[in-house]
């Protein structure tokens, strides 16, 4: 039995520190105050000091109440009756059932070795053509979807987790609106996707720290999932949540920051959790595609800022659309004209030049000058291709996508002024 | 007898520790944990009889009064056969042997020799019975792939010694004894054919450092004609993520005109590597018949989710191996990507060591690093005559895609070459996102002599063509502002072929086969046409049709460019363009 300590020496910010020896880092302590229980997890030692970061918080804490060190990190419970279930912040059932008696695994494990990893080209079909058809999802690629606060992000998640291909969804939910999280429980039943969900929830109202757990829980089941040979697509919302409760146990700890008081490890922090996505060749495959909210729309901000660089590419969410220009897949490379219709390159890249020329006639138009007869030819096609492509509500299979891009294209433009290479224009230029 | 200590604090991936005796600076320490585990860290501090740090592996389970190990020994590498086509973590283990030893995922705590100690190599004698010989000096070489790898008396050899055994031309592992020396105080030593060399210290066993002249083909148009590198030069592309890095890079490390290529994946994306990994054991080498690109690779690859300070060390262990190379009279590029990540991590570090930070929390001695690092890029003479070089490219992430941050700046003031990719150009996907407004190289003139024996007028014809790049843009921003009716022709005109050279010159079209890789004599030959017309009079009725026959003329010269050289396409292409031309 181990030693209960009595006697914490100071709490500040989500922080608490007591004397204790034998404790080791990121070793899980119990925190028993009356009526209330929380978990801790050892973040730095110094001689006999060891200093805990409180998962539910520090409010009411007393220097006298309960520590008791676990002697082991984090767990999260992983097995087949985990699907259809809900958890909090900290792995405890919300959903009124019973505590999982399935094995307890470790969580924020090992990286996976980069010499096991194959190069991904299967596609995830979301029937939404500015996914498939201009970013295309691949099979355990990382993908923030870039949005501010109001736009239908978490609408988005929902439908691309119901219409993907995946054996398995985990939602791992930072901050979750109550009537978010109802909708998600909700959409999820209702389609009948809900047996194979999982659900990690840390809602607005609970502990901001308690966040903290979230993505490693849903992702360390994830990789076991992914181990036993399922497909697994890990929804992940709002990772800002995320880092802005490192920030605030980094500036309790004192320690420098490094770019509008976040901490200097965020580009490792995050891309721990978003390298966990992986095809294991032969096996199963982890998929993550997650919600950054950009404060002030501003992408240059932190967060999206080191996500942008961590992840394979990003949605912009704006105004209800997918934007086309901001918008990237890094790995459609892989399964663009090669899984896909021979013509999916050129005709990705020509439609999204020429929306691009579209725009400039815009602003030309809103600048107050006259307007050239090309001008008005992009014009026209510019808001076809709005109409038929970028509405979110457009749902259709690539083939269908692309047959209707080549009908937009028939319509405004000769096949010359779009630069198609003579030999696709041959095979695919709607005849009259 | 190494010395001992314990750990008295932990935080993050630091540890402090007591010792009993002494410690050097940045010597290597063992941490031995609870689990059994022995984790390898770095002094990087030391103070009274405490030390700093830096823990390479995950530090779960460290507890106060853990034992530690010092080792005296500096972080090395080891250098000798069989560094091509492996690929390496920033520690130099074997990747591909610790997942047969570990399953999935890394193991903290296993360390596996870099080099295969049960291959056996080819040996072939050089140096003689009764030579005096002293560090660097060639005992012999080996074949591997195309090489003649040298083995070299150990760098850090020291003194002067006499050759009192040599071995026979045979079959030898790398730990096998192939010669014995005496030095002069009469005690033998006996040689193999791999050494170590800490991995902070630059090799410097050469004759003479020379200025790099001879141009590094890529392949890429834009770097080759408008912003080169040289071989044994530095060039730095920053860009915003999303602007095309990984894609130049991986098109660099493919086409590169170079005997070696080192791809240190630096806190990067595992997936990038993995492309890297997985296709250039099937992709032929495109200067070498019949090999194929791993065998002239080395991959160190740390990526992004892997122990930080591993990370900081990676870069280190990449150009090391690269002046070995180099001490062969090969010419070897280093391809960092990216540097950013080795400068937080160093931020990361000094962060926890609690040192006063400079701009945006980086350590005050970050420019230091940078400007030590890229240095280690030269062109030199060996003892042997023969030229050797390593050059580097390495890539910034600046946050926020602003290139006044410290980690570009710093870059910037020490590189011989800018290429800045930007948002602009890869939104309008226009790439390679290199920005001709923003980037430079002070190759161009460095090489002046060399570039003006591709094409007569070389270095002054791309010059006037960036002046027409500069002055489209120009045309392009009054445009802007007064509209295309309040332009006159010939300056649409000039916007239109500012376009045009961008379109069909500047940009190309990696994932295109013939178009992604282009010889300098193709470059040459695209180019003089494409500089011809540039200074054609465009007899064109209105601006619509001066449009038309931009349009007409770009599409021509992008089917020429997909066109394999001097194929049947290539000249019916050509054909049409010429007369096009002329009509």
């Amino acid at each position: 039995m181990r030693q209960i300590i009595t006697k914490i020496d100071e709490i500040t910010g989500n922080i608490a520190t007591l004397k204790s020896a034998g404790v080791g880092l990121k070793e899980l302590a119990v925190i028993e105050s009356p009526g209330r229980t929380t978990l801790g997890q050892v973040i730095s030692l110094n001689g006999e000091n060891v200093t805990l970061q409180v998962f539910g918080g520090t409010k009411g804490l007393s220097t006298k109440d309960q520590v008791r060190f676990l002697g082991h990190p984090m767990r999260v419970k992983y097995g087949e009756s985990l699907l259809g279930r809900i958890f909090n912040g900290s792995g405890v059932p919300i959903d009124g059932g019973p505590e999982p008696v399935e094995e307890d695994i470790p969580i924020g494990g090992p990286s996976f070795n980069p010499a096991n990893r194959i190069i991904p080209k299967q596609m995830i079909r979301t029937n939404i053509p500015m996914i498939d058809l201009f970013n295309s999802l691949v099979v355990s690629q990382k993908l923030p979807i870039f949005s501010i606060p109001g736009e239908p992000y978490n609408q988005l998640l929902a439908r691309v987790g119901m219409q993907a291909e995946a054996d398995i969804i985990i939602l791992g939910a930072m901050g979750l609106k109550f009537d978010d999280f109802t909708f998600f429980r909700r959409t999820f039943d209702a389609s009948g996707v809900m047996n194979r969900v999982i659900m990690f929830v840390h809602l607005a109202s609970d502990p901001v720290v308690e966040c903290l757990l979230v993505p490693d829980m849903a992702l360390a089941a994830a990789e076991r999932f992914a181990e036993a040979g399922k497909r697994v697509l890990v929804l992940l919302t709002d990772m800002t949540n995320f880092a802005d409760s490192m920030k605030e146990i980094s500036i309790s700890m004192e320690q420098i920051p490094s770019n509008r008081g976040y901490p200097g490890d965020l580009y490792s922090q995050l891309a721990s959790r978003y390298e966990k996505a992986v095809d294991i060749g032969g096996m199963g495959s982890i998929t993550i595609l997650a919600v950054t909210t950009m404060p002030g729309d501003d992408v240059t901000h932190p967060i999206p800022d080191n996500t942008g660089y961590i992840t394979e590419g990003q949605f912009y969410l704006r105004h209800g659309v997918i934007d086309p220009f901001g918008s990237l897949s890094r790995l459609k490379q892989n399964v663009v004209s090669k899984v896909t219709r021979k013509d999916h390159n050129d005709i990705m890249n020509t439609m999204i030049r020429l929306y691009s020329d579209c725009r400039e006639s815009r602003n030309k138009i809103a600048m107050g000058f006259k307007v050239s007869r090309w001008d008005e030819t992009l014009l026209a096609y510019g808001d076809d291709f709005q109409k038929e492509m970028m509405d979110l509500n457009v749902n259709m299979s690539i083939e269908a996508a692309l047959d209707k891009c080549w009908e937009i294209l028939a319509k405004h433009f000769e096949p010359m002024q779009t630069g198609l290479k003579d030999q696709l224009v041959a095979e695919f230029w709607p005849k009259k | 007898m190494p010395v001992n200590g314990k750990v008295v604090a932990a935080y993050g991936n630091m540890v402090t520790a007591s010792f009993d005796e002494s410690v050097r600076q940045n010597e290597v320490a063992y941490i031995l944990t609870a689990d059994g585990s022995r984790l390898k860290s770095e002094v990087i501090r030391v103070r009274g009889n405490l030390c700093n740090a830096q823990v390479f592996e995950d530090t779960e389970g460290i507890k106060v009064g853990d034992h530690v190990e010092f080792t005296g020994d500096l972080l090395i590498v080891e250098l000798g056969p069989g560094l091509l086509k492996q690929i390496y973590d920033g520690l130099q283990n074997p990747l591909p042997k610790l997942a047969e030893r570990t399953g999935l995922f890394l193991k903290r705590g296993i360390y596996i020799e870099s080099l295969d100690r049960s291959v056996k190599w080819d040996f072939t004698p050089e140096a003689k019975v009764g030579d005096q010989i002293q560090a660097g000096d060639i005992l012999g070489w080996v074949p591997e792939g195309k090489f003649k790898h040298q083995i070299f008396v150990p760098f850090s050899f020291i003194g002067r010694a006499e050759i009192v055994k040599m071995a026979e031309p045979g079959s030898y592992t790398v730990e096998e004894t192939v010669a014995e020396v005496r030095d002069e105080f009469g005690k033998t030593t006996a040689l193999n054919m791999f050494q170590r060399w800490p991995i902070k210290i630059p090799l410097r066993h050469y004759e003479e450092r020379l200025l790099p002249v001879d141009p590094l083909v890529t392949g890429c148009r834009i770097v080759d004609s408008f912003y080169p590198v040289a071989k044994g030069g530095t060039a730095c592309i920053p860009g915003p993520f999303g602007s095309g890095k990984t894609v130049l890079q991986q098109l660099i490390s493919r086409y590169a005109d170079v005997d070696i290529i080192i791809v240190a994946a630096c806190g990067e994306r595992a997936g990038e590597v993995v492309e890297t990994l997985r296709e250039f054991p099937h992709l032929q080498d495109p200067y070498s018949e019949g090999r194929t690109l791993i065998e002239r690779t080395v991959i160190i690859c740390n990526t992004s989710s892997m122990p930080v300070a591993a990370r900081e060390a990676s870069i280190y262990t990449a150009i090391t191996i690269g002046e070995y190379y180099r001490q062969m009279g090969l010419h070897v590029l280093l391809l960092a990507d990216s540097t950013s990540r080795w400068a937080q991590a160093l931020r990361e570090m000094s962060g926890r060591l609690e040192e006063i930070p400079g701009e945006e929390a980086f350590p005050a001695y970050l420019q230091s690093r940078i400007a030590e690092f890229y240095e280690r890029a030269c062109c030199v003479r060996l003892k042997s005559g023969k030229i050797g070089s390593v050059s580097v490219i390495g890539t910034v992430s600046p946050a926020g895609g602003n290139f006044e941050e410290p980690v570009t700046q710093g870059t910037l003031a020490v590189v011989g070459a800018f290429h800045g990719l930007t948002w602009a150009r890869s939104n309008a996907r226009r790439f390679p996102a290199i920005d001709p407004l923003i980037s430079w190289s002070k190759y161009l003139e460095q090489m002046a002599e060399k570039l003006d024996k591709i094409a007569p007028d070389w270095v002054a014809k791309i010059k006037a063509a960036q002046k027409i790049i500069f002055e489209g843009n120009e045309v392009r921003k009054r445009m802007d502002v007064v509209g295309e009716e309040g332009t006159s022709l010939a300056d649409f005109i000039l916007t239109l072929k500012a376009e045009f050279l961008d379109a069909v010159y500047l940009q190309q079209n990696a994932f295109d086969k013939v178009d992604a890789y282009n010889t300098m004599e193709r470059q040459a030959y695209s180019f003089d046409k494409v500089f011809n017309l540039m200074h054609k009079e465009i007899k064109a009725k209105d601006k619509d049709d001066a449009r038309n026959i931009f349009f007409r003329l770009t599409s021509l010269f992008k089917n020429w460019n997909s066109s394999v050289w001097e194929s049947d396409d290539f000249k019916r292409f050509e054909g049409q363009i010429n007369s096009f031309i002329a009509g």
